[in-house]
């Protein structure tokens, strides 16, 4: 899923200084599930942001709270049309992804980012999140045990590790794993340290022209489970 | 034909030595061209570095030219950190064209560990991709597939890290690099003969030739912040208590003896083929350091 840190309040106060009626938008999907965006952590901003300005003495905001399933699928935005004439701004607590579909679907309304979209990944324990996928568009997880070194090595280098790794950790950082050493003991562990010593090409970028852009070549009828 | 000077050292049976000169943080090359004209008789070639341990510098193909300037042999160090795919196989090319045939290729420090944290990590390549690019500009093509008008000559060497604690995958990535067309290694700093032993027992089997990196440690502080803050340096405790035995300012001289005793059994008892000194910081002491081997 895509992890994301909501935003710092006084970041967010800044933002919305220059409205009056907010609708913080919150999203039912990814962010709710990585505690950034979720109809919770709607409900905590709009008591964060009403304490802080009732202690600064300025309460001139006035916000909306609503969640909805996903962010990043227009069918789902419907819902907050009806929302809209009355606030003046919305400060999206989707992803990157989220706050841009409803500033496309809404091209009249000022959308604003509240959180800080971070990574494709997952949760490692209660709390922690790792990155785990870069959507490079050219997966190699077959190659190299299922653990992707483009992703966890900070260099994302192919052909093994640097020198830089020392106790099995990464030369910029000594809590994040070498990717590599991971990488090879997995393969040893699956009898298939021959993949060790494969020559792999440089990276072929042009599989990801930005933006990116997939059409589907088979029919999707609506309602059969693509909702 | 040789390639290079250094080329031919290599096919000879001669103990290499080779050194590195680090340029200076600004325009100011006065000290960097005293250094080269210090070492140029001394040693077979001198490796200039490309912003190492990612600290922004003048940079390595610069510092190569005054080399050759001067007349001294000098080994370009290439890292793939700054510069993509396109950048790489110019400055290789312009390298080539002003007589700079001797080309050390690495993957290059991480980002992290240098003065410009927020830089973007470029990575295109990676060490062992860097020296199979060479070798097709050789061949006449770019990583285009385009031919060449006029093709580059290079003697291309790599590094290995005979010490890391983990060293199963660095002897495979050794041998990719060998496979790739490195002609010699210069290794990261030995201060272990068994290592290095134990390494040239596997590495002997390939047509390379091996240069053992030789560090100059100048005090007990200086081996613990590399050991926590350098990439691929790992000093072990009984070096590190000998630098701590001596009394102050005495630091320097007991890292040149070390260092001059590492070099004298390798060189005795015909471990590898060489020796690549890293002064890092201290070049002026190197004359001393080889008079002492």
């Amino acid at each position: 899923m895509i992890v994301a840190e909501q935003k710092p309040i006084g970041e967010i106060r800044q933002l919305i200084a220059p409205y009056s009626k907010v609708l913080l938008l919150g999203c039912g999907t990814c962010m709710t599930v990585c505690g950034a965006g979720g109809e919770r952590e709607v409900s905590f901003l709009r008591d964060a942001l009403r304490v802080a300005e009732a202690r600064s003495g300025d309460m001139r905001h006035d916000f909306l709270e609503y969640t909805v399933k996903r962010q990043c699928d227009f069918e789902f935005l419907d819902v907050v049309a009806e929302k809209i004439p009355e606030v003046d701004a919305i400060l999206s607590l989707g992803c990157g992804v989220g706050v841009q579909a409803v500033a496309e679907r809404f091209p009249y309304i000022p959308v604003l980012p509240g959180v800080n979209t971070s990574f494709i990944g997952l949760a490692k324990e209660w709390g922690v999140w790792d990155e785990r996928c870069a959507a490079c568009g050219d997966c190699r997880l077959a190659e190299t045990a299922g653990i992707c070194p483009i992703t966890r090595c900070t260099k994302g280098i192919l052909n093994g590790p640097c020198a830089g790794t020392k106790n099995g950790k990464c030369e910029a950082n000594k809590d994040m794993d070498c990717a590599w050493v991971l990488i090879y003991k997995r393969l040893e562990a699956l009898h298939q340290l021959d993949k060790m010593y494969r020559y792999y090409p440089p990276r072929n970028f042009r599989v990801i022209p930005r933006p990116r852009r997939i059409v589907r070549k088979v029919d999707v009828k609506v309602g059969e489970g693509n909702g | 034909m040789a390639r290079s000077l250094f080329e031919e050292k290599l096919s000879s049976k001669d103990f290499l030595v080779t050194t590195e000169v680090g340029p200076p943080k600004g325009a100011d090359t006065a000290e960097m061209v005293h250094h080269i004209d210090m070492l140029k008789d001394r040693v077979d070639a001198i490796n200039i570095t490309d912003h190492q341990s990612s600290v922004m510098r003048f940079p390595s193909l610069g510092g190569c030219l005054l080399v050759k300037e001067r007349g001294g042999e000098p080994i370009l160090q290439i890292t793939c950190r700054d510069r993509n795919r396109l950048a790489i196989q110019a400055d290789l090319l312009f390298a080539f064209s002003r007589g700079i045939n001797n080309v050390l290729c690495l993957t290059g420090d991480s980002i992290d560990v240098g003065d410009h944290k927020e830089a973007k990590p470029v990575f295109d390549l990676d060490s062992v991709q860097l020296l199979r690019l060479a070798r097709s500009l050789e061949a006449g093509k770019d990583m285009g597939g385009n031919d060449l008008k006029g093709t580059p000559q290079f003697c291309l060497g790599a590094s290995v890290h005979p010490e890391a604690d983990f060293i199963e995958p660095q002897l495979i990535k050794f041998q990719k690099k060998v496979a790739a067309g490195a002609q010699f290694f210069q290794t990261q700093g030995i201060f272990d003969i068994a290592s290095l032993r134990r390494f040239m027992q596997y590495a002997s089997q390939f047509a390379v030739k091996i240069l053992a990196g030789i560090i100059v440690l100048a005090s007990a502080r200086m081996a613990r912040y590399m050991n926590e803050n350098v990439p691929g340096i790992i000093v072990p405790q009984h070096i590190i208590d000998e630098l701590a035995g001596v009394e102050k300012g005495k630091g320097l001289q007991k890292g040149i003896e070390i260092a001059a005793r590492l070099i004298k059994t390798i060189k005795e008892e015909n471990i590898c083929h060489g020796v690549h000194i890293m002064a890092v910081g201290n070049e002026k002491i190197v004359p001393e350091l080889l008079q002492a081997a």
